[in-house]
């Protein structure tokens, strides 16, 4: 264990033609990001706090939560439409409230809900109070939306410059089909869509890059090293040469995760279950989706023959 | 590749050295005062405490503006001689309608009226902040310009954030932050505060105390009040409204003190008040004139009390009574100290964390952490065998390049912020399983131990800095465009990918340089 590994996660010369599976692939991704594109349409996305605005209370009560008498005391000090839910233990409650349009009336709600608490359950201790204006929210979304297009089109710069277009392309369209099954894994899942998801999202976008380059960055490399390959055996070849390190970091990434999505609490569980399925997405993304696109985009430009491969080799460097 | 020159060598040990002294400071308090001892700080959701957004209400600034506005332009015409005029404000217009004048008045007025703009001048040329037009109907416009508004916002935001650190400060609240957001929003943050119930109080009123005298004479039972006059609603007695005089007899703003106190004759919680020079000469000079009437002290557009002049008061100390609790009167202190708020503040957003979940989330927090950590290394050791040993050292190293480096920084570790951690770590390997699969390839394609280790190091490095320049810039815009906690966890990303850069390249070639010249093996343990 402490000079030789221990264990090879793929044997060396390992050859699996991946390019077969290539329309099996494209076609269950179209499948799931188009489901997804429809969940996000209906039912839609669960708004956290931070998209929606809306008042959150989380309180600890002296004793078992008596969830009837938390409502009647709410409705009593006019909140009577609050959703009140146990959360984690059983004496501690969630009341959850929609926004007001009012900023001021946002305040007044928070007043309200603790009034009301302490005439239901005195001696209530309130634990967090989340309080979030329909302007605020209406600019956090906004925010996080710019985040996440800005960032998917720096990446699309980013390997525009350095690698050719086709492979531009084809990792961009991997990353949006990405984004879309991992909006559509939170619709079905319903974790709260909000600024810690975006964060979540953009991780994942990054780790899905990152992927990404290093198989291109392969395929680039072996472009110039065979130069007669047909270049669906040069891309198999690729991605069974970069295989090891591919399931390696993602092993790594998903490790990490791991102990976050049990141990991390409520907000860093949602992030890390989120992030798990976007490692497991964005590794097979990058075999069954990316490769296949520069496929077919490159099949008659990156190497069409003999004649042209000295060119696609003096374009790569 | 591998080779490194003393200089180098010495270069990466004292930047892993000056890493842990500086992450040091977190581990330990300051054994001396004049040690520069810089730490990470806690975000408000790991410590407890509270975050809150306030909008300043500008409308309510550029309304305070007309509104005064109004009132000197119609001192100015009477003072001028003028037997008839009308000035209304348009608010949405942002000017003055001055008509109903006198024909053949009117150049007598626009003169009248002229000395109510204030110029600044930058030096190049002199801007007015109002603008006088002159109408073919013989009226006149005093139109605020855009740019004083802007000016007169701005200041009002300025002047907000420090009275409401003024009134903070009131409270003992340790180490609050208030700093200004965007145009016309200021973020306070007030650590270890679980309920901020009071503070939202003493921060919910403007507190803009005037003494006015009153109208005995008007019939509060009218719809509308004698010219010169408003009716406002009297403290406690719902339904009750006094006829106060607009004018202003004495402002608030000229007191220089103020202190709750009980008054000993009947128990009752007052508010004792103190006036500067020009506060006790006015006061001095309306209580002698007024003996036997009543005038109305006046908070924030509701009379606290009216109370009649019984005697002149020359001294400048005055008491305010009004239904007072022992807080509230102390409260009302606060802020007549502090200062009137130039405009309302509106709480648009809060986050309060009480300190004990907070600190269950650092509990959380670091067990993931933890085991995370495990993990990852014990994935390292079983999968690369010794160069996975190297890259844990690398780890090591790099969680605590990351912690230093967020200490200089006095960066905020926010809950996302320790995902953040955790994720760099396992990205960071990322570069070492590149170059130890590299070498793997360049051994079987038949190079020796020394050819492998130069050429994968060599090979690998490329695909590094592309693979992670990516997710930088995917971080770097979240720092950009997010608020809050979530910036914490961007922070740390792109730190760590950053360190991670340099122990995962610098470091780990070091150590297998160092120990191929040591061992000088046969094979390499790939």
């Amino acid at each position: 264990m402490f000079y030789r590994p221990l264990i090879r996660i793929v044997p060396d010369g390992t050859r699996i033609r991946f390019m077969r599976g290539r329309y099996a692939g494209l076609i269950v991704s179209a499948i799931l990001s188009t489901a997804s594109v429809a969940l996000f349409f209906y039912p839609g996305l669960n708004l956290g706090i931070d998209f929606r605005g809306g008042v959150v209370v989380e309180a600890r009560t002296p004793g078992p939560a008596d969830f009837g008498a938390i409502r009647s005391g709410l409705a009593a000090a006019g909140v009577p439409d609050a959703g009140v839910q146990r959360f984690g233990k059983p004496t501690d409650v969630l009341i959850r409230l929609e926004s007001p349009r009012d900023a001021s009336a946002t305040q007044l709600l928070v007043e309200k809900v603790n009034a009301g608490l302490q005439k239901a359950a005195p001696g209530t201790k309130i634990l967090r109070t989340d309080a979030v204006g329909a302007s605020v929210s209406a600019q956090l979304f906004r925010n996080g939306m710019l985040a996440l297009g800005i960032s998917m089109l720096m990446i699309l710069v980013y390997i525009w410059f350095r690698f050719e277009w086709q492979f531009a392309v084809g990792a961009v369209v991997t990353l949006i089909l990405d984004v879309t099954k991992t909006i559509g894994f939170l619709v079905i899942t319903r974790l709260p869509f909000d600024l810690v998801m975006v964060g979540a999202i953009l991780t994942i976008l990054g780790y899905s890059t990152n992927d990404k380059v290093v198989v291109y960055d392969r395929m680039r490399e072996n472009l110039r090293k065979y130069k007669t390959m047909p270049l669906r055996e040069l891309i198999d070849l690729s991605i069974n040469e970069t295989l090891n390190r591919t399931l390696g970091t993602s092993m790594t990434v998903f490790l990490a995760s791991l102990p976050l999505a049990f141990f991390g609490g409520e907000t860093l569980s949602a992030f890390a279950w989120t992030m798990l399925f976007g490692i497991v997405v964005g590794t097979s993304s990058s075999i069954f989706i990316a490769a296949p696109i520069l496929l077919f985009l490159g099949e008659h430009r990156l190497r069409t023959g003999t004649k042209q491969a000295g060119k696609a080799a003096a374009q790569a460097r | 590749m591998l080779y490194f020159s003393r200089l180098k060598t010495a270069t990466v040990l004292g930047l892993c050295l000056l890493g842990v002294l500086l992450a040091l400071p977190n581990a330990f308090p300051a054994p001396a005062a004049w040690l520069p001892w810089r730490t990470i700080r806690l975000g408000l959701d790991l410590r407890g405490g509270s975050y809150l957004l306030m909008q300043v209400d500008m409308q309510a600034v550029t309304r305070e503006r007309l509104n005064t506005l109004a009132e000197s332009a119609r001192q100015a015409l009477r003072e001028a001689g003028l037997a008839r005029y009308r000035v209304t404000p348009d608010q949405a217009k942002q000017r003055l309608l001055v008509n109903g004048l006198q024909p053949g008045t009117e150049a007598k007025a626009l003169k009248a009226l002229q000395p109510l703009a204030s110029t600044t001048s930058n030096g190049f040329s002199s801007t007015s902040d109002l603008v006088f037009t002159q109408r073919p109907d013989g009226s006149i416009l005093v139109t605020l310009s855009p740019t004083a508004l802007v000016d007169r916002a701005n200041q009002a935001v300025q002047q907000s954030i420090e009275i409401v650190r003024r009134r903070i400060d009131a409270t003992g609240v340790v180490d609050p932050t208030i700093t200004r957001q965007g145009r016309d929003r200021i973020v306070v943050e007030l650590p270890g505060i679980g309920d901020p119930q009071r503070i939202k109080t003493l921060l919910g009123k403007t507190a803009k105390m005037t003494f006015h005298l009153t109208d005995e004479t008007a019939n509060t039972s009218l719809p509308t009040p004698p010219p010169g006059d408003e009716f406002l609603p009297l403290q406690g007695h719902p339904g009750t409204k006094i006829a106060v005089r607009r004018t202003v007899a004495v402002d608030g703003g000229d007191l220089t003190d103020a202190r709750a106190a009980q008054d000993p004759s009947t128990g009752q919680w007052v508010v004792n008040f103190t006036f500067n020079s020009i506060g006790t000469r006015r006061f001095a000079e309306i209580t002698r004139r007024y003996v036997g009437h009543p005038f109305a002290i006046v908070l924030d557009n509701v009379v606290l009390s009216a109370p009649v002049i019984r005697e002149p008061i020359l001294g400048g100390r005055g008491q305010i009574s009004g239904n007072f609790t022992a807080q509230s009167a102390t409260d009302l202190a606060v802020m007549l100290r502090a200062g009137a708020l130039p405009a309302p503040l509106k709480i648009v957003e809060e986050r309060t964390v009480g300190p004990q979940l907070g600190a269950d989330a650092i509990r959380a927090g670091a067990i993931a952490l933890a085991v995370g950590f495990v993990l990852v290394i014990a994935f390292m050791g079983t999968f690369y065998g010794l160069f996975g040993w190297f890259a844990n050292v690398a780890l090591v190293v790099n969680l605590i390049l990351l912690l230093a480096i967020l200490s200089v920084l006095q960066a905020t570790l926010t809950l996302p912020g320790m995902a953040g951690i955790l994720l760099t770590l396992g990205m960071a390997v990322d570069a070492n399983i590149l170059i130890n699969e590299r070498i793997r390839e360049e051994v079987r394609a038949g190079r020796t131990p020394l050819n492998a280790m130069e050429a994968g190091c060599r090979r690998a490095y490329s695909t590094i800095i592309d693979s992670n320049a990516t997710a930088f810039l995917a971080h770097v815009m979240l720092f950009i465009f997010g608020t809050g906690p979530i910036r914490g966890f961007a922070v740390t990303i792109t730190v760590g990918i950053a360190t991670s850069l340099f122990t995962a390249t610098m470091l780990t070639r070091l150590l297998m340089s160092r120990w191929y010249i040591a061992r000088r093996p046969a094979a390499l343990p790939v």
